[in-house]
């Protein structure tokens, strides 16, 4: 039956899959705005500007999705899990209270300046603050990130009477996951924010918008997504290798490999049999999971049945799910490659314009892309950890909180309700804004708009 | 020294966190304040009162992350017995701000025949985030025991902190507008005072009643003298804010931000005279913040980034506000 525990695990998981969605935009978004802000502080040219105007509609939207799916997070852990913060919290609460203090005043503070004080501040102030608010929405990422990679593969503490205590601020900061998550989840964000790009400019262009900023935005975010995508996959296959090193379990998952042993094929697909413990309809490319893996077609790859104590007492997470959402990310950062060079071949050979329709419908296709890729890639590490929340030193039902499920399931109806309403507005307002763009609303004069009759008195 | 860090370093961060709590309400309380106001007013109205808090709604809500951060990290033992007896109202609340937070935003971006459908998304998100938490103050007076009278209490607390964010929101109103839209900022404040009034005498009178560890704590001998100066300055404050509501009714181009700032000065007593009484309990009746308390070295490293880092917060907030000063224009984004 639905008890508190796995309820609250769904709940969780639905809250925060909902606001990475989000902060996944705006972290790159941020950077990028910068870039269009200083292009045009450099060139003077307009393309520049009616990038920055038409993006920072969008980056104020997605911020604000950000900030109230943000404040539910951290109230998560208090009402849903105080065993977490009982057991870790002398580690996980100063990394917190620094993403705080560091991170999102920063980036509260600034984005009023940055979002409505353009016709406020002196230019380099305003370029400050978009500077700030990119670097707020880093450094959260940072300090988040520095917290779920201990969660993975914690460092630095020692255990006293079950409680963890820090020894080592320096390991724990930069425990042994943490540069290749942060890495990969930076250049996800890049990735998620080009797209996103690349897909309303094309979708603009589609609808005959003659706007020059709508080509130069898809070029840009075309070159951003060609650069970043082969450095992303080949840091994910770092970090695939440093995973192998320190939860070879999750890594067996990610394989769909039941046994140790040598020149493991790759799975293309396979269903993972949890009961019978293996694979039904296996299809597989020979010796190439011990080749990225080992390195050598012959090298031994570790299999889920180690991971079984001899009471029967299961060790490792849950295959289906982990197999599955591996292949998902795979499959979408391909595609990705894919698009991302292919359309830049084609704007380099004949222009913009000259990319054909069938290639720019896929691109809209693509918008949103890099959600898919960044929810699957969560749902490996995240459910690829269990049965721990904390690897080693806490397992997840020892921190579920006491609450009646019914309790639970009707906010988590609630919850999943109000994310599928805000989730769809989302996507319709972005493309309800990029069309409004082609109507020649990019360029208001501001003599004539009446929202520009500002009726200023000085106060006191 | 060392010996010495235990006892003081939970009373820091007890301040601290209620520092951050009485900031939150202040800020927080102003600008859903106005949300709850929006339906008394004309729409171009209400698009004067959105912008008002455009530049500032966000950084304000992240006083809230900050005290629960530090409710989370100081005092991990107490914040899941809080959390877990809050559990329904602070998930409402979460859903509250969730829709004033994306209402804000879809109002202007979404097609303009969904207009005054997301006004309506803010008002309702700001008016139940104010009752929720109203609510969540009243049960933890009340020991987070659940029963009729402790239910009717929160539901006065609910009412209370409507009316005096209603408040406060109206004087924030009558500092940044100006015309028709002013004069009824400034009858919001007038009725929202006498609302908080009520409140104030009601939850005083009660909170003493209900505990006899409060009661004992104000009404006991050398106490009660101490003590005495607090509701004074809360009578003399309310005096005041009511005769510099009149006065800006009369003048209203001369000093628009003193009922505000009284206002503030109103809450910040309040919220004394709540902090003293419940000291140095952080479960009520159970729990002392220093029974509470994280392990020193961790609330060590953090410390010495709070005290580095408030100050900047606190300077860079100010910048905004002064950005934005003046009364309130149409928000543009260029
Ligand atoms: C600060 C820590 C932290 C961070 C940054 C994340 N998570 Fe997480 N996640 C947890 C801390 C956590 C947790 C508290 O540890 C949970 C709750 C229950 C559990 O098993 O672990 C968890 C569980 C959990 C589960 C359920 C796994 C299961 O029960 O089988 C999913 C699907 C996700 N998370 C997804 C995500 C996504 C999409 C994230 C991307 C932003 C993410 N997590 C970041
Ligand atoms: C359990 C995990 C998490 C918690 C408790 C949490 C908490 C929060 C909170 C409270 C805010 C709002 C801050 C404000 O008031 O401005 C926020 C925003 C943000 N979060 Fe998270 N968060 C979590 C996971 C993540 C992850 C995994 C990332 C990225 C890798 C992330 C990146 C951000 C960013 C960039 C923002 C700024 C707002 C925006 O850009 O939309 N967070 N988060
Ligand atoms: C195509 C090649 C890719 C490979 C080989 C790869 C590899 C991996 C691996 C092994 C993990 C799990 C890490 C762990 O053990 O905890 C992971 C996680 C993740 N992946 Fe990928 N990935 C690829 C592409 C992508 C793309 C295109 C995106 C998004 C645009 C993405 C986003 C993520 C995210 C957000 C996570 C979770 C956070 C983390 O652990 O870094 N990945 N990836």
């Amino acid at each position: 039956m639905l008890d508190a525990f796995i309820l609250s695990r769904i709940q969780f998981a639905a809250n925060i899959s909902f606001h990475i969605l989000f902060p996944t935009i705006t972290i790159a978004l941020g950077w990028i705005l910068l870039f269009f802000k200083l292009r045009f502080n450099a060139t003077g040219d307009e393309r520049w500007m009616e990038n920055y105007r038409f993006w920072v509609k969008v980056f104020a939207l997605t911020f604000a999705l950000g900030v109230v799916s943000g404040i539910t997070m951290s109230f998560q852990f208090g009402t849903n899990w105080p065993g977490f913060m009982e057991t870790v919290g002398n580690v996980a609460g100063p990394l917190l209270a620094y993403e705080v203090l560091t991170a999102f005043f920063l980036e509260a503070v600034f984005l009023g300046v940055m979002l409505f004080g353009f016709n406020k501040v002196p230019n380099w102030l305003h370029t400050l603050a978009t500077f700030l608010v990119a670097f707020g929405t880093t450094m959260s990422a940072f300090w988040i990130l520095v917290l779920n990679s201990w969660m993975h593969t914690p460092a630095g503490y020692e255990v006293r009477d079950g409680i963890v205590y820090a020894t080592d601020w320096f390991a724990i900061i930069f425990n042994p996951s943490m540069p290749y998550r942060l890495s990969h989840m930076l250049l996800a964000s890049g990735l998620t924010a080009a797209f996103l790009i690349a897909g309303v400019s094309a979708f603009r262009v589609l609808r005959g918008d003659t706007a020059h900023g709508a080509r130069l935005g898809l070029k840009t975010a075309i070159s951003i997504a060609a650069v970043l995508i082969p450095v992303q996959i080949f840091m994910g296959d770092m970090h695939g290798l440093n995973t192998l090193e320190h939860q070879p379990a999750k890594v067996a998952a990610m394989e769909g490999n039941w046994d140790t042993q040598s020149n493991v094929p790759l799975l293309l697909f396979a269903i993972p049999d949890e009961e019978a413990r293996e694979n039904r309809f296996e299809v597989g490319i020979p010796n190439l999971a011990s080749i990225i893996l080992k390195h050598k077609p012959d090298g031994v790859v570790p299999g889920l049945n180690d991971f079984v104590k001899s009471d029967g007492t299961v060790e490792h997470p849950p295959v289906a799910p982990v197999f599955w959402s591996f292949r998902v990310m795979v499959g979408t950062g391909l595609l990705m490659l894919l698009f991302s060079w292919g359309t830049g071949y084609l704007i380099w050979r004949r222009g913009v314009d000259g990319v054909p329709k069938p290639v720019l419908y896929g691109l809209v296709g693509m918008t949103f892309s890099g959600w898919i890729a960044t929810l699957a890639g969560w749902y490996v590490t995240e459910i690829g950890r269990q049965p721990w929340l904390v690897t080693g030193v806490l397992d997840t039902k020892a921190a579920v909180g006491d609450v009646a499920p019914a309790l639970v399931l009707s906010t988590l109806l609630l919850y999943l309700a109000v994310y599928a309403v805000l989730t769809v507005t989302y996507i319709l307002v972005v493309f309800y804004l990029a069309k409004k763009a082609g109507e020649g609303d990019q360029l208001p004069d501001r003599a004539r708009t009446p929202e520009a009759i500002t009726q200023f008195v000085p106060a006191e | 020294m060392l010996q010495q860090f235990p006892q003081w370093l939970p009373f820091t961060f007890a301040a601290l966190m209620g520092l951050s709590i009485l900031i939150y309400v202040i800020l927080d309380g102003f600008d859903l304040g106005v949300g709850i106001l929006i339906p008394f007013a004309q729409p171009e109205e209400q698009d004067i009162m959105i912008a008002s808090i455009g530049p500032f709604w966000d950084a304000n809500e992240t006083w809230l992350v900050l005290a629960i951060g530090l409710l989370l990290v100081a005092f991990p033992a107490a914040h899941g017995e809080i959390l877990t007896a809050l559990y329904l109202p602070a998930t409402l609340m979460l859903i509250g701000l969730i829709l004033r937070g994306v209402a804000f935003e879809f109002r202007v971006k979404a097609p303009p025949q969904y207009k005054a459908g997301w006004t309506w998304a803010f008002f309702v998100g700001s008016l139940i985030t104010a009752l929720c938490q109203g609510a969540m103050l009243g049960i933890y007076i009340m020991g987070l025991h659940f029963n009729s009278w402790t239910l009717a209490f929160a539901a006065l607390c609910a009412g209370c902190i409507t009316v005096g964010y209603s408040m406060i929101g109206g004087t924030w109103l009558a500092m940044k507008t100006i015309g028709d839209l002013q004069i009824k900022a400034i009858e919001w404040s007038r009725r929202g005072l006498l609302g908080a009034l009520t409140g104030i005498a009601l939850v005083s009178l009660a909170t003493p009643l209900v505990s006899p560890r409060i009661f004992d704590k104000w009404f006991s001998f050398p106490e009660l003298f101490y003590l005495a100066p607090i509701p004074l300055i809360t009578v003399t404050v309310c005096i005041t804010l009511w005769l510099a509501i009149n006065r800006l009714e009369r003048e209203p181009r001369i000093k628009p931000g003193q009922p505000f700032y009284l206002s503030m000065l109103l809450f910040g007593l309040a919220y004394i005279g709540l902090a003293y009484s419940f000291y140095p309990y952080v479960v009520p009746e159970k729990m002392t913040i220093y029974d509470a308390a994280a392990a020193p070295e961790s609330l060590k490293i953090i410390l010495w980034g709070t005290i580095f880092v408030l100050p900047t917060i606190l300077g860079y907030t100010a910048l905004a506000y002064y950005v934005f000063r003046g009364k309130a224009q149409k928000l543009t984004y260029y």
